[in-house]
């Protein structure tokens, strides 16, 4: 068909605004994420622009595809030379999809709505069935146009892979530049980065609380290390840990009523819980050596935490509300730092060997370890709530970066940030809506 | 000769209560008794870290000719032993709370190298605080007068990413309140 010179003229000005919403849109992610290796095969899906999408200040297509493509799960398939744009079911070629090798295809549309808002509309087939897998409609306000993209990614990574998307979640972490320490929240993606804290003096540990609502965190503005909850909505802030000495590692309970701590308090640093709204805190641990990096079970019946009680430093297990512990490491002379997955099954950690410093997996019921990473200098792994990847903070060429790991080592991301060393991660929640 | 016989019988009392077996500090405890060089009583004598001289006019915890000025215990990997090279360091800290400032108090705080887990080194930093302060009490000073706390490894007094860095990172600082 051909364009008259204002249906081109208004192509070029839609082509010049995508471009534009795409470089603003890169300055703002304070953190970029580069799949750096993927192993196995990856499903080859077509994610056609959406209709409308152009015209839009954010690009759902791109952020969709982006999303897919960053798991390491998908590749993306040329799209380009498909005219007209197939908007609706009827105006699917599945043999052309067939024949550029698409297993999948997105197509859709934004309309306006009523109010000011846009109606996305997309559809999922399987192409070579030529069958329809989802269908959803969304009316948002132009400013949610992004997060509608992850929840569209989040829909088409479960309707393909079985698993649950983490697309809509978040991440915390600590950027370190000279003196500098700030808290910072940000999408999954390292988009719309927002800073929650900023300090001349370090911060650490930080740990999201089982709604998302709150960040537990160490603290150094007093000199010393103390932990403090922090609305995230409001922005207040709270005590909870400032006794005598260290008080650190928070870890909140899965019914988000404790933080189980590391106190040095009475001498060596052990394992106590305090209230999550402040309160005196209960000793948990009772050993002569130090205790500390508590972690509950997702069922909140058990403690994992690091313990040298037995001359070096290794993961062990105890009953949530303290009681005899159980070792749970038993390869090589420094086992430390242990989380939990989602499904309770395993628990990651970082193992020294060899004077490397690496991100390990270990199965609960079978004691079986397995090595993730191969850096010097990995540590604070932090699961995804579907559990499929691990992000962790990794020294590379001597500068502070986040790194990513899939639960079977074979997707591996690093995410970097222009603003400084990036240490300390921690994954959010499910969103709870 | 009475006087160093008391100290042995604290210092064993000591060791009994630190209960790590992996630890040095017994074997510290051990070698604070058998120092040829320890002051036999309270009063000065001619080794290096004796009372500060009266004659000099400024603090002497900043005067860069005391030992006071001295701040900083040094580590080896992995351990809390609080080697013999500074002893004396810790001595003339310890003389000087209990003899010239006996209402001074003190911090002290242990740090890292970069090496391993951030959390466990914050426990590790306070160990080292801890152990530097086991000599002084052993040395009278009140347990009460010093906090031990640690910043694991997130304050490195050097950057870089070698021995050379590490090394003087690994260590204690001692820090009087109001400082």
């Amino acid at each position: 068909m051909n364009a008259s010179p204002a249906l081109r003229a208004r192509r070029l000005l839609a082509g010049a605004i995508l471009l534009a919403s795409f470089a603003t849109g890169l300055a703002r992610a304070q953190l970029t994420i580069d799949i750096t290796t993927t192993g196995g095969r990856q499903v080859p899906i077509a994610v056609m622009p959406l209709a409308g999408d152009t015209s839009q200040p954010q690009s759902v297509g791109e952020v969709v595809g982006a999303d897919l493509a960053r798991t390491g799960l998908f590749k993306l398939v040329n799209t380009g030379g498909v005219t007209p744009l197939p908007t609706e079911p009827s105006q699917v070629n599945f043999a052309d999809w067939t024949t550029r090798n698409a297993e999948a295809l997105v197509i859709g549309k934004i309309e306006p709505a009523s109010d000011g808002r846009v109606e996305v509309r997309f559809r999922l087939f399987d192409v070579a069935k030529q069958s329809q897998l989802a269908s959803y409609s969304y009316v948002v306000a132009p400013a949610q146009l992004r997060a509608t993209a992850h929840r569209i990614a989040d829909v088409i990574y479960e309707r393909l892979t079985g698993d649950k998307g983490v697309f809509s979640t978040k991440i915390t972490y600590v950027v370190k530049r000279g003196r500098r320490y700030e808290l910072q929240v940000a999408d999954a993606d390292g988009f719309n980065a927002q800073s929650v804290l900023a300090s001349n003096e370090p911060i650490m540990s930080p740990s999201w609380s089982p709604d998302g609502s709150r960040l537990a965190y160490v603290s150094f503005d007093q000199k010393k290390p103390i932990v403090v909850v922090q609305n995230l909505a409001q922005g207040t802030t709270k005590v909870v840990a400032s006794y005598r000495g260290n008080n650190s590692a928070p870890a909140w309970s899965p019914d988000s009523r404790y933080l189980a701590v590391a106190l040095s308090k009475d001498g060596l640093t052990q394992v106590y819980r305090v209230p999550a709204g402040g309160g005196d805190a209960e000793r948990l641990t009772e050993s002569p050596g130090i205790d500390t990096q508590p972690a509950y079970s997702p069922d909140g019946q058990w403690i994992a935490f690091t313990s040298d009680r037995g001359g070096s430093p290794q993961v062990y297990r105890m009953p949530a509300a303290g009681g005899a512990a159980t070792r749970l490491t038993f390869e090589g002379t420094y086992n430390v730092g242990p989380r939990y997955s989602p499904d309770g099954k395993s628990i990651a950690f970082v193992q020294r060997d060899g004077g490397r410093y690496r991100i390990a997996s270990l199965e609960i019921a079978t004691g079986q370890v397995s090595v993730l990473t191969d850096g010097n200098l990995d540590d604070s792994p932090t699961y995804a709530p579907n559990g499929k990847m691990i992000l962790y903070e990794a020294q590379v060429g001597g500068r502070g970066q986040l790194a990513a790991v899939s639960g079977d080592g074979r997707v591996r991301q690093r995410l970097t940030s222009a603003a400084g060393d990036v240490q300390d991660p921690a994954w959010g929640p499910m969103p709870t809506n | 000769m009475k006087k160093l016989a008391l100290y042995v019988l604290v210092a064993l009392a000591a060791a009994a209560c630190a209960s790590n077996d992996k630890k040095e500090t017994p074997a510290a405890v051990t070698d604070l008794s058998s120092g040829a060089q320890q002051p036999q009583s309270g009063t000065g004598s001619s080794t290096t870290q004796q009372k500060p001289m009266g004659s000099v006019s400024g603090n002497p915890l900043t005067d860069p000719t005391s030992p006071l000025s001295k701040r900083s215990v040094y580590f080896d990997f992995d351990s809390n032993a609080v080697k013999d090279e500074y002893r004396g360091l810790v001595q003339a800290h310890s003389r000087y709370m209990t003899t010239d400032k006996r209402d001074s108090r003190i911090r002290i705080e242990g740090n890292c190298d970069e090496r391993g887990s951030r959390e466990y080194n914050l426990a590790l930093g306070q160990r080292r605080a801890e152990a530097v302060k086991q000599v002084m009490t052993v040395l009278g000073v009140t347990s009460g007068r010093i906090e031990t706390t640690s910043y694991g490894e997130e304050k490195p007094a050097a950057t870089g990413h070698d021995e050379s860095a590490w090394a003087q990172n690994r260590r204690a600082d001692i820090k009087y309140s109001g400082e």
